[in-house]
């Protein structure tokens, strides 16, 4: 902005004018004289600050500006909460929900109004989709300009509201803190979710000693726990008669944390188990009953095992359109025993004969309980293996063509340890990276599921990599989704996160240009880069360690460099533009008639 | 065809269930029939404070529910306002508005209204003044209240259930009608029904809902 607008003025240099918001604004308003900055809250801000940090929080991922300025002015004496700058909104709201992801609990990010506030919406409503812990906190213009259409004013609340949990705009700098602590009880209770506090610059700015409690939920808030006994004994009933029972592990399992609820009860009554994209790990890919990822770009044994259950144990999905295709193929034979903790995903797209509305680990444990015994599944499981055998997830690798993204996944998978996290942006490198690692841990796939936002992998994999920074954490990402987010780079450099990014370069939106060459004639539309950059060069100028990857031997010794360098790294693997992502079943359409190949893909049209 | 050592049957020869879904996700066998939309009346109570109303007309946008009416009123207790939402949907889409609904943290309570409950709404009809007499004739029919009486226009006003207003209307269009304002739906279980009820077990009413009921009952 060249010229200053005459609104900001007023902003950052009120002394002119009367108005009590105005005057509240000012720092020396924020602070009474002789008030000290100790542990004793004496503004609005230092009371948000306070609710932080009686929630747990640690890390803050941000970026500051006008109207956030005296919550950060309230983190500088601060030395329990550290705060990470990130390079753009985007990228705080994106590393917060995966630190959320990867912890558990809520990831915060922080924004300044206006400008601030919108970039972070695309985050907010990522986590929305995908249920993911996160709270984030935008300032706000003072009350007394709000509706005025002042500098970098929006109508935060009125934006995020379709995508939040639940947001709020803070009028009160006695409440401030209180209404974040529940901001934060709220995105971390029941079905985890995104929650925003709106915070106006006079009202974190005006005095107060009001100290925040404990986070509490509403009293209007009382997510379920326990499903009906009754519906329990009729389910465990059907179960344990089905000839062809089959588990389908949904996100919520995992952010249930009943993981081992869901591996014992699969264990004991013999139920083969397919996750989708979001349940990737809460269940692990290397048991015998695990029947493997099920969608558009799930395993053809997965698929197969959906569309002919005679009994499906669903738990914690929202049985999205990627994953049934088409509602009238979806699971047709199947009576459906749906667990979730949202009453409202009962029966949404796919009819629940037995709903349990419960927190995922009490009612598998209910269920675990009521079933009386082992399914007649004998045969299943072996027409479940049968499956396997027909439909192994294979490429090839021939000599004289270019490398092949599914190599370059299983290789990162070989050398790193079981409990390295994954990252990734959205399109085809995201389902290689979904399809050719074995997970076997819950929150190590971390990924843009429901919303499907390129851009992702990056600022996730630092958040990631500070929630767990003992672990390793790699991210894929495509050359278009990196292009959307790189900038982040910067922060995992100048934090010195040892982090590995391996950018799938084919020079390509690949996924688009799949569709097209898959449903549209082949007119690649705005789908080609004619140029891109030097991916490697420009991991440097951003102080990361740049490698390219162009050959199979290539490749090893960038790996060894990448994981062996002390701090970011960037692989840009040049990967064969030609390669696509099978097995596919098309938009709407039957499960169990995924292609395998572009033939079959032309055959089903 | 050069993928995979073993590739599978190709997707026509593969193993397919029999059965089939309807386009609400319903299983087809046992057979049932698609459901028709039928008219619901939901009660809801709300907390009482700024942007609960954007909150829930967004929601209804946004999920594409159809909705007749809405009102939005204070109750006795200053802290809940109650909505009445008339909705019009196939059995599955009332059950999910009702989920839906009840899943906003400011929703207090949802409630669907059994056919008997007491339903009113009240219209203010503009009217040519040119034959005030028959237009009186019809107020008294309807047992309405003229509001303002000039040469040019009679204002009337009349209060009960739609399809009775649906007849008054009809019965002024031979007059010639201005403009007209209905102001939808208000509703209230009858008899000692509470309107507004928890209806998730594990969910306690809170004093001031109790509270209400026992009001709005008395």
């Amino acid at each position: 902005m060249s010229e200053p607008a005459p609104v900001q003025q007023t902003d950052e240099e009120p002394s002119d004018r009367t108005e009590e918001e105005i005057h509240r604004d000012t720092p020396e308003g924020a602070r009474p004289p002789g008030a000290s900055p100790g542990p004793g809250v004496t503004t609005g801000a230092e009371s948000v600050v306070a609710a932080l940090r009686t929630a747990g929080v640690e890390l803050l991922f941000g970026v500051t500006g006008g109207a956030i300025l005296p919550v950060y002015d309230a983190l500088y004496d601060h030395d329990q909460i550290t705060h990470i700058t990130m390079a753009h909104e985007q990228g705080a709201v994106h590393a917060a929900d995966a630190y959320g992801i990867v912890t558990g609990e809520p990831g915060v990010c922080m924004a300044t109004s206006g400008p601030g506030a919108t970039n972070l919406v695309t985050g907010i409503a990522d986590a929305s989709m995908d249920s993911d812990p996160l709270v984030a906190l935008t300032g706000q213009v003072p009350t007394g300009f709000v509706g005025n259409d002042a500098f970098q004013e929006t109508d935060t609340v009125g934006i995020t509201q379709p995508v939040t949990k639940h947001n709020s705009f803070a009028d009160d700098e006695s409440t401030v803190g209180a209404e974040v602590g529940t901001a934060w009880a709220l995105a971390d209770a029941g079905r985890q979710g995104p929650t925003l506090v709106d915070l106006p610059k006079d009202i974190t700015g005006a005095s107060t000693d009001e100290r925040p409690g404990e986070p509490e939920t509403p009293d209007t808030y009382n997510p379920p726990t326990t499903a009906e006994p009754v519906m329990v004994e009729a389910a465990a009933e059907t179960l344990a008669t089905a000839r062809r029972p089959l588990v389908l592990a949904g996100g919520g399992v995992i952010a249930g944390e009943a993981t081992t609820e869901l591996r014992g009860l699969a264990r004991e009554y013999g139920l083969p188990v397919v996750t989708t994209m979001p349940g990737t790990g809460a269940f692990p890919q290397t048991a015998p009953l695990s029947q493997g990822i099920a969608g558009m770009h799930g395993t053809g044994y997965a698929n197969m095992a959906v569309s002919n259950c005679d009994a499906m144990l669903a738990v914690g999905t929202r049985f999205d359109d990627r994953l049934t295709g088409d509602i009238e193929t979806f699971a047709p034979d199947a009576e459906i025993v749906h667990v979730d903790i949202d009453p409202a995903e009962i029966s949404k797209n796919v009819e629940a004969d037995y709903p349990l509305v419960g927190d995922a680990g009490v009612v598998l444990g209910q269920l675990h309980r009521a079933i009386p015994d082992r399914p007649p599944a004998v045969e299943w499981r072996d027409q479940c293996q049968t499956w396997q055998d027909e439909y192994p997830l294979d490429y090839e690798t021939p000599a004289d063509e270019p490398l092949k993204p599914q190599h370059v996944v299983e290789r990162f998978d070989t050398v790193t340890p079981d409990d390295t996290i994954v990252t990734a942006g959205v399109g085809q490198h995201q389902m290689w990276a979904w399809q050719h690692w074995t997970f076997t841990e819950p929150r190590t796939w971390v990924t843009s599921h429901g919303l499907g936002t390129m851009g992702y992998a990056v600022p996730a994999a630092i958040g990631a990599k500070l929630a767990a920074p003992d672990r390793e954490v790699v991210a894929f990402d495509g050359d278009g989704s990196f292009l959307m987010t790189a900038q982040e780079l910067t922060v995992a450099a100048r934090e010195e996160l040892n982090l590995t990014v391996v950018v799938l370069n084919n020079e390509a939106v690949g996924m688009v240009r799949q569709w097209q060459d898959g449903f549209h004639d082949g007119r690649r539309m705005a789908s080609e880069y004619p140029w891109v950059p030097q991916f490697d060069a420009v991991a440097e100028a951003f102080g990361a360690k740049g490698l390219r990857a162009e050959t199979y031997e290539g490749l090893e010794e960038c790996i060894r460099t990448a994981r062996a360098y002390d701090g970011p790294a960037v692989i840009d693997a040049a990967i064969d533009p030609e390669e696509n992502v099978y097995p596919m079943v098309p938009g709407g359409g039957d499960n169990a008639r995924f292609a395998l190949d572009s033939d079959q893909l032309e055959g089903l049209q | 065809m050069s993928r995979g050592e073993l590739p599978g049957p190709p997707p026509d020869d593969r193993l397919h269930p029999d059965g089939r879904r309807n386009g609400q996700g319903i299983r087809v066998d046992p057979a049932e029939a698609e459901h028709p939309p039928e008219r619901a009346v939901l009660s809801a109570l709300v907390t009482h404070e700024p942007g609960v109303l954007a909150e829930i007309s967004g929601l209804f946008s946004r999920r594409q529910f159809n909705i007749e009416s809405l009102t939005v009123g204070p109750t006795a207790d200053d802290d809940l306002a109650r909505m009445t939402i008339v909705v019009e949907e196939p059995r599955p889409g009332i059950d999910q508005t009702k989920t839906q609904l009840e899943k906003r943290i400011p929703v207090v309570s949802v409630r669907e209204l059994a056919d008997d409950a007491v339903q009113r709404e009240l219209v203010i009809l503009k009217i040519e003044g040119d034959r005030p007499a028959q237009v009186n004739a019809i107020t008294d029919m309807y047992d309405g209240r003229t509001l303002d009486a000039g040469p040019e226009t009679v204002t009337v006003e009349l209060t009960g259930s739609r399809s009775r207003i649906d007849d008054a209307i009809d019965a002024y269009s031979q007059f010639g009608v201005r403009e007209l304002v209905r102001t939808g739906h208000a509703a209230l279980a009858r008899g000692e029904a509470p309107t507004a009820q928890v209806s998730q077990p594990n969910q306690a009413p809170t004093e001031a809902q109790v509270a209400t009921e026992a009001v709005s009952d008395d």
